[in-house]
């Protein structure tokens, strides 16, 4: 039988999203993929995934929906106001998702991107290796109210639910960087002061980059201005002509002529792609070996996500609702009192 | 090995990212750092590191990418270091084994900014296009976005700088320049380089079997065409060639 995701509303602008497309970077093509890949480690985590799922990224705001066969659905990314028919869920956890249902997801409470990942996982086709929408590049679309997306069933539909403490990335705060191809052009006393700088994030941000904003003037590139145009790695720090910094995130460029002052970690990204207006960061500048010990492999990012991962005690009323459908072996261990 | 030393072209090895090591044999585009860039990475190709995860060209630099769980950076660039040392110098490029000729529309609509960017270049309208027509052009990199190619090199007039403020919005199938180079854009896009004109071909056309249509070292020849030309040349129509023809030179 087959299990899909019904798409009842969509938000502005709901992706699917996944680790994106490597080794392309000869050919153009950035790798793209998830905004903020911690939220999809997260997810994989609370479903028991063994890798990287491909999920829905909503950014700023979500959609409603639905599914045809049970499903467990992890919530994760910036927190949203999430519902079950009408009836408010906790974020960062896991929910079973019965047919008839309809699931709301409204605006993030802080952050910017929230995720919707399904335990059974996005069956569509990938393209070039990947599922994730680049929009850049023309490949995938914007989801829109209507889509159906097909998904592999949730074999375990009854396991019980559990949630995440989150990597606290929502609200600004410190952000890594190591040295790039071009942070020594920059002479010593710009980059001084762009490291003690507080960034607010600039309207003009999306999944290819978060345009960073200061009070005071802006940077001069020095030796760094009219290069020839040179790869582009994600995390980039670019200053553009009129000299304001944009942290490139996964859908950016893969080559640029713009100088880049430095490269922000993978681990301290997603702090960037989630910064809300209002939030600040702040950069600090590590060495090269001191940035390569926090390079995490995929496999090890779900990991450390899974020594987050609590058992959560469920909703009485959620439990009705639940032996009302038939599950076929199902067996419901539930408890009282939601966690949120 | 002094004399050896001595031969390898000018270089840096730098970190970029936590995944990545560049080798820059210059910071602005010559004709030398293009040469021992792409005889750079022909040489890798040639040598088929495991531990390398992909080489890219660029217009002066070759990006070596690596697995860090498998492989320490160090070891990446040791690896630089010994075919560094057995490049020697060389300031040609390699002969084209092809050649693309691919029609363009410049000036007025299709190239907003042909007037302002062939003033830069101290050249009338006219003269700018045929520098264009006559210039013996290569693709000289693939980047920015997919498939996008980075044309050139341009005679020294077409030195002009980038904007200082970034242009929103060209359309796809803009051929834009700045530092002595074209690029072509895929689909709308944010530039800081200056429109001058306007193709139907597109290098990434996701829905062909051969989606990226351009590989670094490629020659092209622009052919002009009118603007009227150009609308039936649409790529919708010609499957996302716009008209282009590839010559197979050796």
């Amino acid at each position: 039988m087959t299990s899909a995701l019904q798409i009842l509303r969509a938000g502005p602008q709901m992706t699917v999203q996944d680790l994106g497309r490597a080794a392309l970077t000869a050919q153009g093509l950035a790798t793209g993929g998830a905004a903020d890949r911690t939220a999809l480690a997260e997810a994989a985590a609370l479903l028991n995934l063994g890798q990287f799922p491909a999920a829905i990224e909503m950014a700023g705001m979500g959609g409603d929906f639905a599914v045809t066969q049970p499903m467990r659905i992890a919530l994760t990314g910036a927190p949203m106001r999430a519902k079950i028919d009408g009836k408010e869920i906790g974020w960062n956890q896991t929910h079973l998702l019965l047919p008839g249902q309809r699931l709301s997801i409204g605006g993030a409470f802080s952050g910017v991107y929230g995720y919707l990942t399904t335990a059974g996982g996005i069956a569509t086709e990938p393209v070039l290796g990947s599922r994730s929408a680049h929009l850049v590049g023309n490949i995938g679309r914007i989801l829109a109210a209507g889509d159906g997306l097909i998904l592999r069933q949730d074999r375990t539909p009854t396991a019980p639910p559990v949630r995440i403490s989150p990597e606290p990335r929502f609200s600004g705060g410190p952000v890594r960087m190591m040295p790039g191809p071009q942070t020594g052009l920059f002479e010593e006393a710009e980059l001084a002061r762009f490291l003690t700088a507080e960034f607010v994030r600039g309207a003009a941000s999306n999944r290819q980059g978060v345009r960073l904003e200061h009070e005071g003037a802006p940077f001069q590139a020095g030796e760094a201005a009219g290069l020839a145009s040179d790869f582009i790695a994600v995390g980039d720090v670019q200053m553009t002509g009129d000299g304001v910094p944009y942290v490139l995130l996964s859908e950016c460029q893969t080559m640029g002529g713009y100088p880049r002052i430095g490269t922000v970690v993978g681990a301290d990204l997603p702090r960037i792609a989630q910064l809300p207006l209002g939030g600040r960061v702040q950069f600090t500048l590590l060495s090269v070996a001191e940035a390569d010990r926090l390079y995490r492999t995929p496999a090890q990012l779900i990991a450390e996500a899974k020594t987050r991962v609590a058992p959560l005690v469920r909703d009485p009323s959620e439990i009705s609702d639940l032996l009302g459908y038939q599950l076929i072996g199902g067996v419901v261990s539930g408890q009282d009192e939601e966690d949120y | 090995m002094a004399g050896q030393e001595a031969q390898t072209p000018t270089h840096e090895i730098l970190p970029l990212g936590q995944d990545g090591v560049l080798v820059r044999f210059a910071r602005k585009p010559d004709l030398s750092a293009l040469s021992a860039a792409q005889r750079f990475r022909a040489a890798l190709a040639g040598q088929q590191h495991s531990e390398i995860t992909e080489v890219a060209p660029s217009l002066a630099s070759v990006l070596l990418r690596f697995d860090p769980e498998a492989t320490p950076r160090s070891r990446i660039e040791a690896i630089a270091q010994k075919a560094l040392a057995e490049l020697g110098p060389n300031a040609e490029l390699p002969a084209p084994a092809r050649r693309w000729h691919l029609p363009v529309a410049f000036g007025a609509d299709a190239g907003p900014q042909l007037a302002e960017a062939a003033a830069l270049a101290g050249l009338t309208q006219e003269a700018a296009v045929r520098q264009l027509v006559e210039a013996d052009l290569r693709v000289l990199a693939i980047g920015f976005a997919p498939g996008q190619p980075y044309i050139g090199l341009l005679p020294d007039t077409w030195n002009l700088p980038r904007l200082s403020q970034l242009t929103p919005k060209v359309p796809a199938g803009a051929l834009v320049v700045a530092v002595r180079q074209l690029v072509l854009f895929c689909n709308d896009s944010t530039t800081g380089w200056r429109q001058i004109g306007q193709t139907g071909f597109r290098p990434f056309w996701p829905h062909s079997p051969t989606p990226f249509r351009l590989e670094v070292g490629d020659a092209i020849r622009i052919e002009p065409v009118s603007q009227t030309d150009l609308a039936a040349l649409a790529p919708e129509r010609t499957d996302g060639l716009g008209g282009a023809r590839l010559e197979i030179t050796r």
